[in-house]
Order: C-alpha cells, then structure tokens, then sequence
C-alpha cells in the first residue's frame, strides 16, 4: 500500500525514511483522514477519501523542512497525476530515473519487445509522446496506451507516477494546492547548513583536547560532594581549553559575490566554534595588505608582513576564495586589478604558507569546474594542492588535513 | 476531538489537519513558521479547545535537555544534611521535578509547549529523542523510570535558527505556518477588530501588503505587527482618508513604526516614498 507513492518520494530526492512511511500509514489506519474524518465544519463525514487531505497529512507526516515542500509538491503531482507531471520530470531528472523504472516495471516478455526497438530510440520516442501527450490531454483527448498502438503502451506498464490510463483528473480542485507550488520559494537546494559545517568543525575541536591535564573540577567536586551527603568526593577533569587558533582569510567581491551566502554560513559556523579566530579580508588574491571591515578597506589597511609577524605558526591559515582570476594577477607584479602591487601575489601567498606551515584553501566553485580555470590550478600548486571544495565532504578533508 | 480553530484562531485546514493528526497519533507537531505567524499562541489556542492543561517549556540558549526531566538539588541536600534534617534519608526530596515529568505523570492527558527549540545548543534535541519516542525516561538518583500515563500533546516551535538533527525531525510531525494570504488574513483581522470599518481595513490591508513586498527589508512586518498597527489606528482614531491619500500623493502612512522595527527598515522604506513622489 503507498509503496509506490513512497519510492515516489525517494526518487525525487525527499529524505524520506521507512519510520515516517509505516507512521503515515498508521495515521491512516487510524482514521486521521478518511471518509470518517468528518467535515471542516463539525459535521460528520460524508463518506468520501479527499485528496486534499491526504496530501496535508503526508507532507505533515513525510516532509519535515519546508524547504522540501516545493520537491514534494511536485513528486506528489507526479504520482497522482501521472504522465503530465512526468513530462515536466524528464526536464529536471534525466533519462535513467525513468530507464529505471520501466526495467522494474516491465515483464520480460515486453523487455524483449522492447530491445527490438532499442532503448535509446525508445526513450526518445517516450519523450516526445509524454511532451506531445502533455498537450493533448489540455485538449481532452486519449492518453498513449489505451488505443494499444505503441510499442510501450499496450500491455499497460505502470511505474510509480507514470500512471497511464488513469482516470483523468482526479478532483480537480484538489489538484491545485499542490500545483500553485506555493513553497518555491523555501526550496534551498544548497547541501551545506550550518549544522553540519559545525559538526564538520568539530574534528579540529576534538583534537586539540588531546594531551592537556587534568584539572580539578571546582563546580563538579562541590556537586558530587553534596550529592553524597558531605562526604568529600574529588573530581577531576581533562583540562577543557580549546586551543585551536585559526587565521581566516576570505576573498570578498568580484567573483565571490556568488558565492556569498555559503561563505556567510562557514563563517558564523566557524566564529561560534572558535574562541581565537582571527579573519582578513583581501580581494582576489593576497598582496602586501588586508582589511578587517570591508567599508573602511582603503582607510583602514592591515600589512600582510604585520599579520606574519604578529599570529604564530601555531595559528592555522584557512583561505577562503574562489581563485578565480586573471593569471596575471597571481604572477606579475603590478597585476592587481586594484592597485599597483610592488611584489606578486604568488610571492605573498608563498610567505603565508612559509609563515603557517598548517594551511588549507577552501574553494567554493564547484570543484568540477577547477580544471577550467588557469588561476585555479596555478593557485593549487602554489597551495602545494591543498585546495578542497565549499562542500562538507571538502571541509572535513581540509580540517582533517589542519587536525594532523 | 477535532481541533477547528477557535474564536480568536483562524487556522487553514493545513493546521488543522497536522493538528489533528499530530493529536490522533500522539506524536509531537514541530511547527517552524515567519516570526509573529501564531506559532506558540496554537499551542494556547489548542489546549484550550481540546480543553488540555498547558504545560510550557521556554527554551533559552542556556537549557539543558535534563532541566525538562528532572534536576537533583545537590545542595539543599547538603545544607539539610549539615543541620540533620530528617528528611536528608530520602533522596526523592531532592529530586525537581521537570515539566517533562509533570507532563508525563499527569492525570489526564495534556498540552506541553517546548517553545523555541533552535535557542538551545545544537545536541539538544538529541538529547531528548527517547523521552519524545517513547515518551519515558530513567532517574538514575532513584533507579525509577518515569513513563507516560497518558502521552502529551506535545508542540515544538523553532524559529530556524540551528537546523535540528534529522534523528529527531523523523519523530515529529511538521508543519510550516505559511504567512497567510489576504484572504486569510481579513479573518484573522476580523477575529481580532470585529468592529472595524471595512474600507479602514482594506486601505489597511492593502498598505501593509505594499509594505511587505518591498525589496530588501530587514524585517518584513508579520500578523502580530499588523494586529498591533490596526490597535494604534483604532486607537488613535486615524481618518480613512489618512491611509487613502496615495492617489495624488505619496505619503508616508501613519504610525508606520508600528509596522517597521528596525530603524534601517524605516529609512529605507522613507527614502523609497520619497522616490515615488519624485516620480510623479
């Protein structure tokens, strides 16, 4: 039961897990929804299931982010109107998803019947037929299948959604809460949240409790004393400092305004879990000065040589930019878009590492797109490769990297 | 019981029905929703029409998840036990009782409010997912374990400030109070101002919608501060004509701090009037 409707969900992306599936089926077993449920008004009911309110129990009961909703208003769609939303589906979900499907959908004898076609030419023709079909069915007339001319259509497959010769429109008026798709705009396809850059932080945190003393615990010791009834109980504890210092450097402006909102969400992360966290700012690459405050940064200039001087090498060095610049830029002296740099970015960026033997630049590109960019990869070597991308997976390498 | 709204609640049949079922299954409703959109008045409004006791748990930045169970009071045991009080012998004179244990040791069924999840650390809500699950938990002081007689209704409000850990949203119910459209917002009003002159309360609503649509405000103004804005005017008996005279002029409409909090918000919104009537 709802099996279907469930793999529905999964496949469009939704963290659905077996415990929500088996507690909506509970709620349903239950009578929450249901020709029993009984009207808005107080009245009893009037015998009929509403889809309307199948629809607000499983999203309450499935989705538990509203930035979801919008995924699971369109997958909902999609198996309770089958074809029409699917045509829609084939834009954002490429050929496999549906190529999946019709192979556990399909019985041997019409895999068979089908190869003769080939998939390929197959799936093609699927398209078309689900996009022509589209319109067709605005018009009113037949869906593929029932008249049994196509090859696919006539022995009736039918995988999770792709419900074809369905009764059409199932209540109409129903249909449309989920088709406004009021929650577009809370959809937040960005995999990075500050909770898990935290958890990824974490690591650092962990390790730099290792190896200190223990401690006595003043607040525990007189606690545990009291709660044995005033006989003396000592407690010690390992002692809690953390250590870790890190010297944050971000790029701001140009390229990285794209980027911005993810970086704004590492940082707040990073700031809530380091006590000595220092951080500058410099603009596409680093040169002889930087800034603290973004509005003052031609009043208010910090030299680079200072910042050497002044954090020890115990500091951890993180770079945050997207290194994405004009080669000369890093190389040349006098390359800086911004003023006239006596010494190149390469030199500067060399002395960092030199200064901080523990470093690591953090990119928020996307990492496939790396290859592309001369900059990146001439900014890769000078970071002896030590370049991770903006991603959780790419965070916790780096602090791994940071933590050794 | 089916919860419907009440008569100083309006909510869409979305609510209603993550209420009901939230209430039928025994399974807290975590409610995530704009500030000021009503999410801790539900909680009062429910427990009120399904006529529960409410038991509230406020959360702060400084809680802990054990506060909600129990606390040991350490020390009077130790001061009573300096003065040989009598009552010392017995640990369970010293155990506090959390609005957990109130809740789940109560007669009847009721309504607990943990209010503002997202203000705690980040474990927080992982530290109470056995006590949400299965609605118990052990007293390691007394060796007892306390379970629920009758499984509250629980409601959990956040204001998304920390994501919560994915073990424990899979134990809720969810719902996002979407911020009503008009429609649903001239109930409400009606709800709350009964008496008002419609043509006041729709050259309102249309101002305050305007005034939310606007780019790049900091703080969009919410049904609370709409609710308080149609108080002021009421009160102050401002015309109609007052809130209507943007026909030939663009003015800055009354008591607008009403609306606005946040002084950067008001200049901007002043500088953007100023703007239009430059236009004209």
């Amino acid at each position: 039961m709802l099996i279907d409707f469930f793999y529905t969900l999964r496949s469009a992306k939704l963290p659905v897990s077996v415990k929500e599936y088996l507690m909506l089926l509970e709620a349903l077993q239950v009578g929450v929804v249901g020709p029993n449920s009984g009207k808005r008004d107080g009245s009893a009911g009037d015998g009929a299931y509403k889809i309307d309110d199948f629809y607000y129990l499983s999203r309450t009961v499935l989705v538990k982010d509203e930035k979801h909703y919008d995924k699971f208003d369109r997958a909902f769609a999609s198996y309770f109107k089958g074809v029409e939303m699917i045509a829609d589906f084939t834009r954002d979900i490429p050929l496999e998803w549906l190529r999946k499907n019709l192979e556990l959908e399909l019985s041997a004898e019409d895999k068979e019947k089908i190869e003769k076609m080939g998939w390929d030419e197959l799936m093609e023709t699927l398209k078309k037929r689900f996009e022509e079909q589209k319109e067709r069915h605005e018009g009113g007339s037949k869906w593929i299948g029932t008249g049994g001319t196509s090859p696919f259509g006539a022995n009736g497959f039918n995988p999770q959604g792709i419900r074809i010769g369905q009764e059409k429109s199932r209540n109409k008026s129903a249909v449309k809460v989920w088709d406004q798709r009021a929650y577009k705009d809370y959809d937040d396809t960005q995999e990075l949240g500050t909770r898990n850059i935290k958890v990824a932080l974490r690591r650092l945190r962990k390790f730099a409790r290792l190896g200190n003393e223990e401690e006595l615990d003043l607040a525990d010791t007189i606690k545990s004393t009291a709660a044995n009834a005033g006989w003396l109980d000592i407690k010690m504890v390992p002692e809690r400092h953390n250590n870790v210092k890190v010297l944050l450097l971000m790029d701001v402006g140009g390229t990285m305004d794209e980027h911005i909102h993810r970086v704004e969400e590492m940082f707040s992360a990073v700031k809530a879990e380091f006590k000595h966290l220092e951080f500058y700012y410099f603009h596409n690459c680093v040169y002889d000065f930087m800034w603290k405050n973004n509005r003052r940064r031609f009043s208010e200039k910090f030299p680079t040589w200072d910042i050497i001087r002044k954090y020890n090498k115990d500091y951890k060095l993180i770079f945050v930019g997207d290194a994405t610049m004009s080669p000369y830029e890093i190389l040349q002296s006098g390359g800086s878009v911004e003023y006239n740099n006596e010494e190149a970015g390469a030199e500067w960026l060399q002395r960092l590492t030199n200064a901080f033997p523990k470093f690591a630049w953090i990119n928020p590109e996307p990492q496939g797109v790396w290859q592309y960019r001369q900059s990146v990869s001439i900014i890769q070597q000078l970071v002896s490769q030590r370049m991770y991308p903006l991603t959780i997976r790419g965070l916790e390498e780096a602090i791994r990297l940071l933590s050794k | 019981m089916k919860f419907q709204g009440s008569n100083t609640y309006v909510a869409t049949p979305d609510l209603m029905l993550a209420v009901n079922a939230a209430a039928a299954l025994k399974r807290p409703l975590l409610v995530k929703g704009e500030p000021g959109t009503g999410k801790t008045m539900l909680a009062e409004e429910v427990a009120q029409a399904l006529r529960l006791p409410l038991l509230q748990w406020h959360i702060k930045s400084t809680t802990k998840a054990q506060q909600g169970l129990y606390e040991y009071d350490a020390v009077s045991r130790l001061r009573d036990s300096q003065l040989g009080d009598e009552k010392v012998k017995d640990i369970h004179n010293y155990i506090v009782k959390g609005v957990l244990w109130q809740a789940f040791t109560a007669d009847q069924p009721v309504a607990l409010l943990i209010d503002e999840i997202d203000k705690a650390d980040i474990e927080f809500p992982n530290d109470l997912l056995r006590e949400i699950d299965r609605m118990e938990f052990y007293v390691y002081e007394t060796r007892e374990l306390i379970k629920a007689r009758h499984r509250p209704l629980v409601f959990i409000t956040s204001n998304n400030e920390k994501e919560l850990p994915d073990a424990f949203l899979r134990r809720c119910f969810f719902h996002y109070i979407k911020f009503p459209d008009a429609d649903t917002m001239r109930q409400i009003v009606a709800v709350h101002f009964p008496n008002l002159k419609k043509e006041l309360l729709a050259a309102a609503m249309k101002t305050f919608y305007e005034v939310r649509n606007l780019p790049g405000l900091k703080k969009k103004p919410s049904t609370s501060e709409l609710l308080d804005w149609l108080k002021l005017l009421v009160a102050e008996d401002i015309p109609l004509e007052a809130l209507q005279s943007r026909d030939d002029k663009v003015a800055v409409p009354p008591l607008v701090g009403a609306l606005l909090k946040n002084e950067q918000d008001v200049t901007l919104f002043e500088k953007l009037v100023f703007m239009q009537r430059n236009n004209r």
